[in-house]
């Protein structure tokens, strides 16, 4: 199977554009050709993973030359797959999570008369976005990168018929615009300083180059993976993106797309390995982000958006892993992988939720809908235990291994990460657990005409599928060291070391947190009633709910004066640039009719004309001669 | 005195050959075939037979030829790698330029006079039209020019040069002057192209003879080796040498030996002038090219001063003119006075480049113009009565085409963006490779004023394109003009609109094969 990996990319994308351009006539069809085409890329998936396990652990990588892309002077880039085992991974993930959204999808969009067109954008990002973590050369991850971008604004705008949702999916285009400026220049720094794009040069070469270089490539590298991952600075849009089709949220939202930054920063260990402030500084980002998730968590009542929030400090667990180096990359990969399937999950069950009052996203107006909903609330269930760090769900396993990471170092280090990563087990236990609590306990606050009721069996089969896997696959996964052996040939063999404090200790005040902020929440949502409509709340409540000011900081720093400079560029434009155009073309047509006086008509003045302009000439050359 | 038969190998001539045997075999026919219908298609026939049979010849002679070529015929003739490419080129052009020949209106008439010899506006004109008479002599006199200037490229010797340069000018006087509508501006364009081209042939002829003057040689090859060693201070050479090219520089429409351009674009048959455009300035390239590589660049300074001021004042003439033109055919007799800068901007410095990249980029000079006076023999006037009668020659009358015919609009919009030189189309890998010979000498500041002329150049051309696309038609110009539909037309029209675009996205191929014209047998090339 791995010699058809290009079928992992050429499939769905072949899909995507039968879909997009059969027209009307596959309305019927649509959405089983989408789930075929998914279901597809996970039997292939499949099958390399098999072939790769049955080789050699030193030789499980297998790289597929598909054609010579870019000649242009120095700068030669061949397309070509690169199957590891982190490729592999992520391959695994995708295909898997998607396939079971498309199924998911076929029931949640049955209602839509536009589904064909949905099928059709859920294929092309899974095209893309295996193209993303296939990809050799930076150059065509980035255009996988492009292409899952792409997918995103088109899903989250999907109901564009809303000015609102259209304005969600811009935002997340314009920022991710400035993400991908990163990435951009992060190649450029690589051409100067390598001479070439793909990853064994530039990878293989990184060893060699200065630490200064690879500072600016990595800080650029980080730039690229805040903007795809929505971690700090770069995290506003992921809330809005939840305009989208709740199947989106959770398939590009959660599980996938929004863990291409910590693809493309543990893909690029080689060199954040050369560059320990670039590193420093994705470890910062990354306890920033899951804090500031969490706290926005902690006081949304939008059920889409708690999720969001949680989604976006569960990335910043990611983040901090991956920016603690070698140790850290196998875990990062670890929860990303928990953190898809619970995740999504959690998402999908939220549609369901959403499904059975109406589209209703406010959680105030949920309430013990674990009678209405039984396999709803089971699998979600398991999926909060999961994102909890319950042993022995999947979450424990990976979230542990991450705050233990956290732990190991010098100096201030690893007090301040590991501080903030075991104070955000405590938050997201509180939070997760308020959404819990809101949603399928305590008394019903439904509006009159809601009626809830069990998702069709296409909905919940999925949810189901996922939950077994947020309750065991950590603890597979986690079992000898499997997962992280299975990626030593990428991320490097590391020796164990010991955390500041040992490990039971880390282990026990985990657990004793997250117990703590489940009780709170429990006291706060599940056992006392609540309002049916938000109170004013404190003022860090109010921080909260606006998402800690994000947009009107975005606004004050950046959109408000560059408004002014665009005004001024406009009018500098117009007065100066334009102003020197147009009078030097008027100056070029006041020239051209003076000598078009010249063409009189007459042959005896052409002949005139030839003759002293070959005089002329010759005097020039004679001139010039002497 | 003993005289020696010449050796002369005959087999690299066959394409010349052909399209001038076929070109006798024309003017036979013409005594003997007396229907004019019949003797139409016959011509046509004739001519495109000849046209495809020498360029498949050409084309295989390329493909089997081993080395750089063959002299044909000692000191006189030399089939190059770097001859055939530019014979491959004017035969195409010349195909092209036959369907435009053949072409007639929705109302059944050519583009050429059914009578050259009666006065415009006599009886015996009106009389002729009524009959049916048909002008069938334009085919032969096409082959006598396409094999005149196929010859053009080949001849290595400075009399025999001039031999060739009357062979391809004669018909080209001629044909210009058989215009069928306007019949007035096609006769004094043809006389002042006449008058004018004797002048520069004898200012040609006069520079042979002092060069011979100064050197008693009259091979190229002859003549370079001994250049050296007179050095460039003789003025009786110098002189002769200017003199030489500047009756080349008249064929290949550089300023300032420009004035007879616009006159003659305006006034002759459209086929006629999309035949010129293209390949006249194939032929005086590929001359221009020949003696420069392979005769007096030993020159070096002096010949690159002249290069360099005609260069310049091609570009500049031709682009700041031409932004004044209101009348379309002498707006593009303007570009193609610029273009001409331009292929000596390539020129400028000698370099081996300028040999693979003027092949290419006349290549796509000629498609992009042949297309453009295609779609212009669509566009024309109607009369009060109806009928559609001359081409409308007046930019205002273009105005809006794009909503009343988006393939002739959008066809000439292609062809106007690849003449300005705008990514993607085949224009603008001509220029890059053109300008990127003159770089490769460090003749920057050519370059410079190359790229300041394209984009001043721009602004007319892309006038035009607003005219025809963001501008509402005014009823004047809805009732005026027709828009015509000939087969032949948008068949050519089709075919260089295609090659246009494919050249400017995978130029890559026609790059690597005009890599390998860059060959003379003899001269500078690769030394």
């Amino acid at each position: 199977m791995l010699s058809l990996t290009w079928a992992l990319i050429a499939v769905p994308l072949a899909s995507a554009l039968v879909l997009l351009l059969v027209g009307k006539r596959g309305d019927s069809w649509a959405p089983w050709a989408g789930v075929g085409a998914s279901g597809a890329t996970f039997v292939v998936g499949l099958g390399a993973y098999i072939e790769l396990l049955s080789r050699d652990a030193s030789d499980r990588s297998h790289h597929q030359h598909l054609f010579a892309w870019i000649t242009g002077g120095e700068l030669k880039v061949d397309a070509g797959l690169l199957v590891d085992p982190l490729s592999l991974t992520f391959v695994l993930l995708v295909s898997m999570v998607g396939t079971l959204i498309h199924v998911y999808s076929v029931a949640y969009m049955a209602e839509d008369k536009n589904r064909r067109i949905f099928f059709a954008y859920l294929n092309l990002f899974i095209a893309a976005m295996l193209l993303l973590v296939l990809a050799d050369s930076f150059l065509l991850l980035f255009v996988g990168w492009e292409g899952v971008g792409l997918a995103s604004y088109l899903l989250i705008g999907f109901w564009n018929y809303k000015p609102e949702y259209a304005t969600a999916a811009k935002k997340a285009f314009v920022v991710n615009r400035i993400g991908d400026i990163g990435l951009i220049v992060a190649m450029g720094l690589m051409f100067a300083a390598f001479g070439a794009l793909d990853f064994e040069t530039v990878l293989g070469g990184a060893a060699g180059a200065s630490e200064a270089t690879l500072t600016g490539i990595g800080l650029m590298l980080l730039l690229a993976a805040t903007g795809k991952s929505a971690q700090f600075p770069l995290q506003s849009w992921l809330g809005d993106a939840m305009a989208g089709p709740t199947p989106v949220s959770a398939l590009i939202h959660a599980a996938t797309m929004v863990t291409a930054g910590i693809y493309l920063i543990v893909r690029s260990a080689a060199i954040f390995n050369g560059a320990p402030t670039a590193q420093l500084v994705v470890a910062a980002v990354g306890a920033i982000t899951l804090i500031m998730g969490a706290v926005i968590g902690m006081a949304k009542d939008d059920i889409k958006k708690a999720l969001a929030a949680s989604t976006m400090s569960q990335i910043g667990y990611m983040m901090l892993a991956a920016g603690l180096g070698p140790i850290g990359y196998a875990f990062a990969i670890f929860h990303l992988v928990t953190h898809g399937f619970f995740k999504a999950g959690m998402f999908l069950g939220a549609g369901s939720v959403m499904h059975a009052m109406k589209d209703q996203v406010d959680m105030r107006r949920f309430g013990a809908l674990r009678g209405a909903m039984t396999i709803t609330w089971v699998t979600f269930g398991v999926g909060w235990l999961a994102i909890l760090g319950v042993p022995p769900f999947s979450g424990f396993h990976s979230k542990d291994k991450i705050i233990e990471a956290a732990f190991v170092g010098e100096g201030w280090q690893p007090w301040i990460f590991g501080g903030a990563a075991l104070i955000g087990a405590g938050l997201t236990a509180f939070y997760m657990s308020r959404l819990f609590f809101m949603t399928f306990h305590g008394k019903a606050r439904w509006t009159d005409d809601q009626h809830p009721h069990e998702s069709s069996w296409l909905m919940t089969v999925p949810m189901i599928i996922l939950a077994v896997g947020s309750a065991f696959l950590g603890l597979i996964l986690a079992s000898g060291d499997r997962f992280a052996t299975w990626l030593e040939p990428v991320t490097g063999h590391v020796e164990h070391h010991d955390p500041v404090l040992s490990i039971p200790v880390i282990i026990g005040a985990t657990l004793l947190l997250v117990a703590l902020g489940a009780f709170a929440a429990w006291r706060l949502y599940g056992a006392r009633e609540v309002v049916p409509v938000a109170t004013q709340g404190s003022l860090a409540t109010i921080a909260a709910r606006n998402d800690l000011f994000q947009d009107q900081i975005n606004e004050a720093l950046y959109q408000r004066p560059g408004q002014h400079v665009t005004r001024m560029l406009v009018f500098a434009d117009a007065a100066v640039v334009d102003g020197a155009v147009n009078k030097q073309a008027a100056g070029f047509l006041k020239w051209g009719e003076s000598w078009r006086r010249l063409q009189t008509g007459y042959v005896r003045s052409y002949v005139g004309t030839i003759l002293g302009g070959l005089l002329i000439v010759l005097l020039i050359v004679v001139l010039g001669g002497l | 005195m003993t005289f020696t038969t010449p050796q002369i190998d005959w087999v690299p001539l066959t394409p010349i050959l052909i399209v001038l045997g076929a070109a006798a075999l024309g003017i036979l026919l013409e005594a003997f075939i007396k229907a004019p219908q019949t003797r139409r298609l016959v011509q046509v026939g004739v001519a495109l037979f000849a046209l495809t049979s020498a360029g498949a010849v050409a084309v295989a002679h390329w493909v089997t030829l081993e080395g750089a070529g063959t002299i044909v015929m000692r000191d006189m003739v030399t089939v190059d790698r770097q001859s055939i490419a530019w014979q491959i080129l004017i035969v195409l052009f010349a195909i092209l330029a036959a369907l435009l020949y053949a072409d007639r209106t929705k109302a059944g008439e050519g583009a050429f006079t059914p009578l050259g010899a009666a006065a415009p506006g006599s009886a015996e004109e009106t009389l002729a039209r009524r009959k049916g008479l048909e002008l069938t002599e334009v085919f032969p006199l096409l082959l006598f020019a396409t094999g005149g200037m196929m010859l053009f490229t080949a001849v290595t010797d400075y009399v025999f040069l001039f031999v060739a340069l009357e062979l391809l000018s004669l018909p080209l006087y001629i044909m210009v002057s058989l215009a069928r509508r306007r019949r007035l501006l096609s006769h004094e364009a043809a006389l002042k192209y006449f008058l004018l081209g004797a002048f520069s042939s004898a200012l040609y002829l006069f520079g042979a003879a002092l060069i011979y003057g100064a050197t008693a040689q009259t091979s190229m090859v002859g003549v370079g080796t001994l250049i050296p060693l007179i050095g460039g201070n003789d003025p009786i050479l110098m002189v002769g040498v200017v003199m030489v090219l500047a009756g080349l520089f008249f064929k290949l429409g550089a300023a300032p030996f420009h004035s007879w351009v616009p006159d003659v674009y305006q006034g002759a048959p459209t086929p006629v002038v999309a035949f010129m455009a293209a390949a006249t300035k194939a032929a005086a390239a590929a001359a221009l090219l020949r003696i420069i590589y392979t005769s007096v660049h030993t020159l070096g300074w002096e010949l690159n001063i002249l290069i360099w001021t005609v260069a310049i004042a091609s570009m500049v003439v031709g682009t700041v003119v031409a932004l004044a033109q209101t009348d379309i055919k002498r707006m593009f007799a303007y570009s193609w006075i610029a273009h001409a800068g331009f292929i000596l901007v390539a020129v400028a410095g000698f370099s081996d480049e300028a040999l693979s990249a003027l092949p290419f980029y006349v290549l796509t000079y000629g498609l992009a113009s042949v297309g453009a006076f295609a779609v212009m023999t669509q566009v024309r006037e109607r009369e009060a009565d109806g009928t559609v009668a001359a081409e409308a020659p007046r930019l205002g009358q273009w105005t809006g085409l794009g909503s009343r015919s988006p393939f002739l609009a959008g066809a000439m919009a292609l062809f106007l963006m690849s003449l300005a030189g705008i990514p993607l189309t085949a224009g603008f890998v001509g220029k890059f490779v053109a300008f990127g010979a003159a770089l490769s000498v460090g003749a920057w500041p050519l370059a410079l004023i190359g790229v300041i002329a394209s984009a001043v150049a721009a602004f007319f051309y892309v006038r035009l394109i607003v005219l025809m696309f963001f501008t509402d038609t005014p009823d004047v110009v809805k009732d005026a003009v027709a828009i015509d539909e000939t087969p032949l037309a948008r068949a050519v029209i089709i075919a260089t609109g295609v090659s246009v675009l494919v050249l400017g996205v995978f130029p890559a191929w026609a790059l690597g094969l005009s890599d390998q014209a860059a060959v003379f047998v003899t001269g500078l090339a690769g030394s």
